[in-house]
């Protein structure tokens, strides 16, 4: 029981913590408010580099977060914003990586992986047909031919 | 026999692509820039030293530059410092600083103690600057040749080895 309760109270703590990272009021427009929630979200901290800059307290993350709002002001689109970011850090700024030439192998994997897959599948089932009809072939001899 | 060969072929392939992969780790933690080979950023800051100047990206054009992102709330900014005092010393590129998000008065009071590498130094006060030159973490320093491309790019303190294995060559 005092565990459960503990574990529920650090985890409040912590909560309140990461709401404080953030302490600029939130935009007055409710539409660029939420586009730059999402943005902060998928733009890395270049600084801690594995954590948002949304939830990063370090100053560098929090310039970078005073662009991502002059720019939504500026009326800028959310792909101008990333390309804008791009362009300075480079594509390691996107947690969500975007396709390019030199990942194109990878974002294809699945696709390849899966043809491999069924490949195989229709090989082994064509196979254990194949063996069926061989087997049916074989109970239609007659016992004293054998 | 012969079923083990695919299994094994597959596992021989994952092995070389995680040697590989690790091979190259130790290059993952710098970060490419994607200034490399372009136009240095447009910039205009106050002079540090110089309240009623302005330093601006033509500083930079027709010579061979070094650009040196520090402040003074920076460790490695003074671990680098001496190596920045012989660059000027050696006289073959000029250095210009950008004091990124300092404290006017404590950058001043920090040259004149420990001796001004600079040829001129501009106050980045809100790091806008730096932003547009894709700094994360001072210090940084760029080589920006005389028609003002971004040809190198360090990220860490600088020292007399690095700046005549990486820098003096592009400079030949």
């Amino acid at each position: 029981m005092k565990a459960p309760a503990l574990l529920a109270i650090g985890l409040l703590a912590w909560a309140s913590f990461a709401l404080a990272v953030d302490s600029t009021p939130p935009l007055s427009n409710p539409v660029l408010q939420q586009r730059y929630l999402a943005l902060t979200h998928e733009l890395r901290c270049m600084q801690c580099q594995n954590e948002a800059l949304a939830d990063s307290p370090v100053g560098l993350a929090s310039d970078l977060r005073r662009d991502v709002r002059e720019l939504l002001q500026a009326g800028q689109s959310d792909d101008q914003i990333r390309d804008h970011m791009v362009a300075r850090y480079g594509e390691f700024i996107l947690l969500r990586p975007r396709m390019n030439w030199r990942n194109a192998w990878l974002w294809s994997a699945p696709a390849v992986f899966m043809l491999i897959g069924v490949i195989i599948a229709v090989r082994v089932l064509r196979d254990r047909r194949r063996r069926v009809d061989i087997d049916e072939l074989d109970a239609d001899v007659e016992p004293s031919e054998r | 026999m012969n079923r083990f060969v695919l299994p094994l072929a597959a596992f021989a392939l994952l092995l070389i692509v995680l040697i590989v992969g690790l091979r190259h780790a130790p290059e993952k933690g710098v970060i490419v820039s994607p200034l490399l080979g372009k136009s240095a950023p447009q910039f205009t800051l106050p002079d540090l030293l110089d309240e009623q100047n302005q330093l601006r990206t033509d500083a930079l054009r027709g010579h061979w530059s070094l650009v040196n992102v520090w402040g003074t709330w920076c460790e490695e900014c003074r671990v680098e410092h001496a190596t920045l005092l012989q660059i000027k010393q050696q006289g073959r590129v000029p250095i210009i600083g950008i004091d990124w998000k300092d404290d006017d008065a404590q950058a001043r009071s920090w040259l004149s103690e420990m001796g001004n590498p600079y040829d001129h130094v501009g106050a980045d006060r809100e790091g806008r600057v730096a932003i547009d030159w894709g700094v994360y973490g001072a210090p940084e320093s760029f080589l920006v040749n005389p028609a003002g491309t971004v040809v190198y790019k360090h990220v860490g303190a600088l020292s007399p080895q690095i700046w005549a294995q990486e820098f003096l060559p592009h400079l030949l």
